[in-house]
């Protein structure tokens, strides 16, 4: 093995593990936080815990169920809401791509290109109408907020698929049309399997969309009863001081684990998704 | 009419799926149809007009023509974030496409553990904007602590702070980019090259940059929609603080677009009209941006 890598090769990796350690200090940073007491934090967020300054998983527990509203119920709302607008967007958008380029009409034609539009128009745009629209159409719950998801998040997923259908011959669905499936069946058991690489795609742009996004469910959700995290901690932010700095580092911990944990074991379809959206204006 | 066209191979395969699926118009189409009205297409035509409104809320709007346009211009502090957004874009696209290139660059080589490093400078990437404000602002503030002083304290703190924050988070996706364009340069041409005894760094100017110069569009064109747009990260890390006032108006100093038209929504209902007027010049400036980067890129696709 080492006859392959030059000596050069050898000084460029070590000058690379520095640059590594310094590229993942912020995230140790919030490691060793998370495991100390307030005052340590706020004396020297670099230094380890010592024997007086470690509390174990006290600040964990304590952040959990700190305040009127425990973080955990957040946890829950950000997991529900990631999900059900993922799966709703990936179910919607592949059944309206396949309807779009099989059926090839002005009006389908039409939706496409507004949906094309819909993917240069920065959210601020429609942050002020779309969550009044929102609020009066009673969309302000966590169970209906999938729905303004697939209503904003439509056009870039819909280009994604439209992209994919149309490279699909039309041989198989033909097939299945003779052999008498109606094109709810052609789609759920030909189309859909055919679909698989484009939905992994989709599904990773989405889950880290809508698990990470602030503004849309800050406006549209009623705050007095939900929260998704990043709500949560940009409230804990705004109160800063008079919350406890430890516990708050260590629901960020808690807050990112989840994704490092996903990015290492789906890494490949995440780089692959995620350069795929690269796409987006 | 309808015989001969069934004896037409190519109108029959078509029309054979096209048929029923149309059929099934309420099923396949219209759910989504429905939520893309609610949650894009009836917003958007809305607040085009309500730029032309004075409203507190859209069921009060009264036209008043232009005059959102023209307080909007006034204000100092759109003027200010269009400038710090504008300097901020050209400082960021500087600073990651060359330390992204570099590294991506140096991975590409051969080299121990290249896959362990590309896994951990993509990694900020997935971490959301409001996390990413939180976690630097402890680290700045620490920093700083040591020269008692705080993040918000100096614009400039805040500037720069903002800048390390999104190159961290964003070197990493634009690496890849950069790894994908790399891997793509012939092994012939790099073979040539070696055997004519160019330099390495002939080789590089001469023969790599060349050949990735469509991976360097995209990640030019990423980076400035991406800066134009940025939100999440400058209300997490300084929210437009600190501010000054300068003729009468309150002007936060860290605050880029997307955020100040934010922040004049929350000032009163006096300044509805003047955000979502500004909401629409910004819809302009970042759809006028992207559509450069979609014709840009589709350039240097068909001269491949």
């Amino acid at each position: 093995m080492k006859k392959h890598y030059s000596k050069g090769s050898n000084i460029l990796t070590a000058i690379f593990v520095v640059v590594g350690l310094l590229w993942v200090f912020p995230i140790i940073a919030v490691v060793i936080n998370s495991f100390k007491t307030n005052a340590a934090v706020n004396l020297n967020a670099f230094a380890l815990p010592t024997k007086e300054t470690f509390t174990g998983f006290n600040n964990f527990v304590k952040g959990m169920t700190f305040g009127n509203y425990p973080f955990w119920k957040s946890v829950g709302y950000s997991l529900f809401i990631t999900v059900a607008s993922t799966a709703l967007i990936l179910v919607g958008t592949s059944m309206s791509a396949w309807y779009i380029s099989r059926v090839n009409s002005t009006f389908s034609k039409l939706f496409y290109y507004l949906c094309l539009f819909s993917m240069v128009v920065p959210f601020q745009m429609v942050m002020f109408t779309l969550s009044s629209t929102a609020d009066s159409l009673k969309l302000n719950t966590p169970w209906t907020i999938p729905i303004v998801y697939l209503g904003f998040g439509a056009g870039l997923a819909i280009f994604m698929f439209v992209g994919f259908v149309k490279s699909i011959p039309l041989e198989i669905e033909e097939a299945a049309v003779i052999d008498g499936c109606n094109p709810i069946r052609t789609f759920f058991s030909v189309v859909l399997p055919m679909l698989k690489p484009t939905m992994i795609s989709v599904g990773v742009l989405e889950i880290m969309w809508v698990w990470n996004d602030y503004l849309l469910p800050y406006l549209v959700l009623d705050r007095t009863k939900y929260m998704t995290i990043p709500i949560h901690i940009q409230y804990l932010k705004g109160s800063y001081g008079s919350v406890d700095l430890g516990a708050t580092m260590a629901l960020i911990l808690l807050s990112i684990i989840p994704v490092i944990v996903f990015y290492l074991t789906c890494q490949k379809h995440i780089i692959k998704g995620v350069a795929a959206g690269a796409v987006k204006g | 009419m309808k015989e001969k066209k069934h004896h037409d191979p190519s109108i029959l395969s078509s029309e054979l799926i096209r048929r029923p699926i149309r059929r099934w118009f309420p099923v396949f189409l219209l759910p989504t149809l429905i939520c893309f009205c609610i949650g894009f297409l009836w917003p958007f035509a809305q607040g085009i007009y309500l730029s032309f409104c004075n409203f507190s809320t859209p069921r009060d709007a009264t036209w008043v023509g232009v005059s959102n346009y023209v307080k909007a211009f006034k204000d100092a502090g759109f003027i200010h974030a269009f400038k710090n957004t504008a300097l901020f874009a050209i400082v960021s696209i500087v600073l990651i496409n060359v330390l992204a290139f570099t590294i991506a660059y140096a991975l590409t080589q051969r080299m121990r553990g290249a896959n362990i490093f590309r896994t951990i400078f993509f990694m900020p990437n997935l971490i959301g904007g409001v996390v990413l404000g939180y976690i630097w602002s402890m680290i700045f503030d620490a920093i700083l602590k040591h020269y008692s002083t705080y993040l918000t304290a100096n614009a400039t703190y805040g500037f720069w702070g903002l800048v390390i924050l999104v190159a961290w988070q964003q070197i990493g996706y634009m690496m890849i980019i950069y790894i994908a364009g790399l891997q793509a340069v012939p092994e012939d041409m790099l073979e040539a090259a070696k055997i004519d005894g160019a330099s390495k760094s002939q080789t590089l100017f001469r023969v790599v940059i060349p050949n990735v110069m469509p991976s360097i569009t995209i990640c030019m064109f990423l980076t400035l929609t991406n800066s134009f747009k940025l939100f999440d990260q400058n209300l997490a890390l300084t929210g437009g603080a600190p501010s000054v006032i300068i003729n009468h108006a309150k002007v936060n100093m860290t605050e880029l677009l997307a955020l100040n038209i934010y922040s004049t929504y929350n000032i009163n209902k006096n300044w509805h009209g003047a955000a979502q007027a500004k909401a629409v010049v910004f819809f302009i400036l970042v759809a006028t941006l992207a559509i450069a980067q979609l014709t840009a890129t589709r350039k240097k696709e068909v001269q491949q």
